[in-house]
């Protein structure tokens, strides 16, 4: 017996990637009548791709011609071509336009104002941004209520709780999200704005609008995950660490006669991330 | 003979013989790197066709709705139609998540091939003249690639991906003058939007694979007209390009990468999950979760965010607020920087010829060197974007990972750049074996005949 060849072998084995993908192909379409599965999707896929594509690279590799072979690069232009279409066009120019100057001035003006006027549909895309940026939905006596509707007394409330509150009847209000936590009244910088230690600060970072998620109470700081930007609690919310530079603006708060917790105003600056003219 | 018939038919109306006949005999130079461009182009290919099928599906509606699907832990959840589509076709639909994955996985490897293509058209100076509009056609690639990264992975509707559109609003915010208008015109309103699905779903599925595949076909268009270029060798000249011709051998071989490219993809997204959108649970405003990544490309724009110390510029009543500069200075800068960079070298290198033969990378120390150092900057951002990660594996305080990782992304750059230029300088002259001292060529006479000759001949 003779040894086989390095192309019997070649043959023998691309035979091989072409039977192993057909056979991947047809298990692949019994998988989806059984009801799919993703694994077997996935490696019957691969199977069927990779059985192609190794076959078709030994083909390549062994019973091809590989070169190596040799071709041209394109010339460089010809100097002076660059001369011959400047001079055509200047003809073109002048035997047509350069005499009309006052027409071309014409055709110039209406370009621009339809130019102009294409621009404005650009309009429809957004709102004025207005004062909504500047304001929230909370109003003197709003009731703070939890996300799902419930209102909020005082007393549902230890002291290191928190909670995340909405203005009554506006709970879709993503800007008026705010976080409630009452904190031993001792310790606060300041009591203005607080109600029996309870304080209440805007919920969304004013880096770049996450919501301030996390409340460590051993620091008493209120944490973002996004980029780590880290508010003093007792210091009102004045940034410590990471990347934000302003305090998270404070909701003014009081406790009603029946217990329920109310703003007595909105914040008092803009809340969520800095903007250009946020101080006008 | 049925070549033969639809030639002459083509050719009778069009006249493509003489076009086809060059075509079919190009020479392609062999070499691995010249292959990522071509897998890029597949990735596109299995993009597009896993998109089309999971659009038939995904719906881009925020209304409101009660889950009731076969995902046992929503059921009875609220949630967006868009999040509910997402969940179907993960659950529902047959063969559906393969899809989802295999999309995910390729788009996931199409940005990495787009950098890494552009990493070797950087370091062999391929971008040089007469090459640099296509330089630029595949920055401008790539720029779209991120953008369609972006578009796609806020589509589900998710907690995740609610979150990384809230940050892409707060730094279009931020940018001085217009930066409130801007916000308010491209994401339709204040945060949370009403309609920016719709929206990012038309630029998701249409502007933007519209875009690229027009800017492909021009960037294959010029290669095609310009030719590859070509490592230097035995034979291989501004003049003569040394490879495989393109029928069949050429062409047999690339057929083989799609199927293999295809086969890579498919094993990874059968095998490794990739964004389970029903894990994170459905968008609310006022919810985030910790550890939140963006998809790996996005990590270096996340993670100057946030290592960028917290200043920002008040004066005279206006703010430059503080995101605008890690998340639209530094990629802005980035971008400009790489478009010029053709004629940044060529006016210090006062060198205006075209070129056809690569550069070494250590022939050319200075440039190889500042690659390298923007690199190790872009590096350590994308690290910076796992600070959390890496706190928490290694049990470090966050604030110390953060105060290192700062310093790094100042120092570690200059080190790079200096080590790098060293051990260019100390290789510099030393020539690599290519193995194709011996070969036998073959080349065409004047009378058009084909001779193999010995390669000193030529």
């Amino acid at each position: 017996m003779n040894q086989p060849s390095q192309e019997d072998r070649a043959v023998r084995r691309i035979a091989v990637a072409f039977g192993l993908s057909t056979l991947a192909g047809l298990a692949l379409a019994v998988v989806y009548i059984l009801g799919g599965n993703v694994q077997a999707e996935g490696i019957l896929l691969a199977i069927s791709l990779g059985g192609l594509g190794w076959g078709l690279a030994e083909w390549a590799g062994k019973l091809m011609s590989k070169g190596p072979e040799v071709g041209d690069y394109e010339d460089p232009p010809p100097p002076g071509d660059e001369e011959e279409v400047a001079e055509v066009v200047a003809e073109g120019w002048d035997e047509s336009f350069g005499r009309r100057k006052f027409l071309l001035r014409m055709m110039g003006a209406a370009a621009g104002a339809m130019g102009l006027a294409l621009v404005f549909p650009i309009r429809s895309l957004g709102p004025s941004p207005g004062t909504s940026l500047l304001r929230t939905a909370w109003r003197t006596g709003s009731r703070m209520v939890r996300e799902d509707g419930q209102l909020v007394r005082a007393a549902d409330l230890a002291v290191e709780g928190v909670l995340t509150v909405f203005p009554e009847g506006e709970t879709d209000q993503a800007d008026s999200q705010t976080v409630l936590i009452r904190v031993d009244p001792a310790l606060l910088a300041s009591d203005e704005g607080t109600a029996e230690g309870l304080i209440a600060y805007s919920k969304i970072c004013t880096h770049a609008g996450c919501p301030v998620g996390l409340y460590r109470v051993a620091t008493h700081d209120l944490f973002c995950p996004c980029h780590q930007s880290t508010f003093d609690v007792l210091d009102g919310a004045k940034p410590i660490a990471g990347p934000a530079t302003r305090a998270l603006p404070q909701l003014p708060i009081e406790v009603d006669d029946e217990g329920y917790v109310v703003a007595t105003d909105d914040f008092a600056e803009p809340v969520g991330p800095s903007f250009w003219n946020m101080d006008r | 003979m049925i070549v033969q018939k639809t030639v002459r038919f083509l050719d009778e109306r069009l006249r493509i013989s003489g076009f086809s006949k060059k075509t079919l005999r190009r020479i392609f130079p062999d070499h691995w790197s010249f292959l990522l461009g071509e897998i890029a182009l597949y990735l596109f290919l299995i993009l597009i066709g896993t998109g089309i099928f999971l659009t038939f599906f995904y719906s881009p509606s925020a209304r409101e709705v009660i889950y009731s699907g076969s995902y046992e832990p929503l059921r009875g959840t609220h949630m967006s139609q868009a999040y509910e589509s997402m969940l179907n076709i993960s659950f529902e639909v047959r063969s559906g998540l393969v899809m989802r994955q295999i999309h995910h996985w390729a788009a996931l490897l199409f940005l990495a091939v787009l950098v890494v293509h552009m990493l070797r058209v950087f370091f062999t100076g391929a971008f040089r003249k007469p090459r640099e509009l296509n330089w630029i056609i595949g920055l401008t690639l790539l720029t779209l690639g991120l953008l369609a990264g972006f578009s796609g992975y806020s589509l589900p509707d998710d907690l995740l991906s609610g979150t990384g559109l809230r940050i892409g609003y707060s730094v279009a915010l931020s940018i001085p003058v217009v930066g409130t208008w801007l916000a308010f015109l491209v994401f339709g309103g204040e945060f949370p939007f009403g309609n920016i699905l719709s929206r990012l779903y038309v630029i998701h599925i249409l502007i933007i694979p519209g875009a690229i595949g027009l800017l492909l076909a021009l960037h294959l268009a010029m290669v095609w007209r310009q030719k590859h270029t070509q490592f230097p060798g035995p034979m291989r000249t501004e003049q003569k390009i040394v490879g495989t011709r393109m029928w069949p051998t050429y062409a047999v071989k690339a057929g083989a990468l799609f199927f293999l490219t295809g086969a890579t993809v498919t094993l990874l997204a059968g095998l490794f999950q990739i964004n389970p959108v029903w894990i994170y649970g459905p968008f609310d405003p006022a919810k985030v979760s910790a550890g939140a990544q963006p998809d790996w490309y996005l990590g270096w724009l996340e993670g100057a965010l946030r290592l960028m110390p917290p200043w920002e510029v008040r004066a005279f009543g206006f703010t430059i607020p503080n995101p605008f500069f890690p998340g639209l200075l530094i990629p802005g800068l980035t971008f400009n920087i790489l478009y010029a960079w053709p004629w940044i070298e060529a006016k210090f290198t006062k060198d205006k010829q075209p070129h056809n033969l690569l550069n070494r990378p250590r022939d050319v120390p200075v440039r190889t060197a500042l690659g390298v150092a923007g690199l190790a900057f872009y590096t350590v951002l994308f690290v910076a974007g796992g600070n959390d990660v890496i706190a928490g594996l290694f049990n470090l305080p966050l604030e110390r990972v953060t105060q290192g990782l700062q310093v790094m992304a100042l120092a570690l750059p200059v080190v790079a750049g200096i080590a790098t230029y060293k051990i260019c300088k100390e290789l510099k002259g030393r020539t690599p074996k290519t193995g194709h001292e011996h070969g036998h060529v073959i080349v065409r006479t004047a009378e058009g005949v084909y001779e193999t000759v010995e390669p000193e001949k030529v």
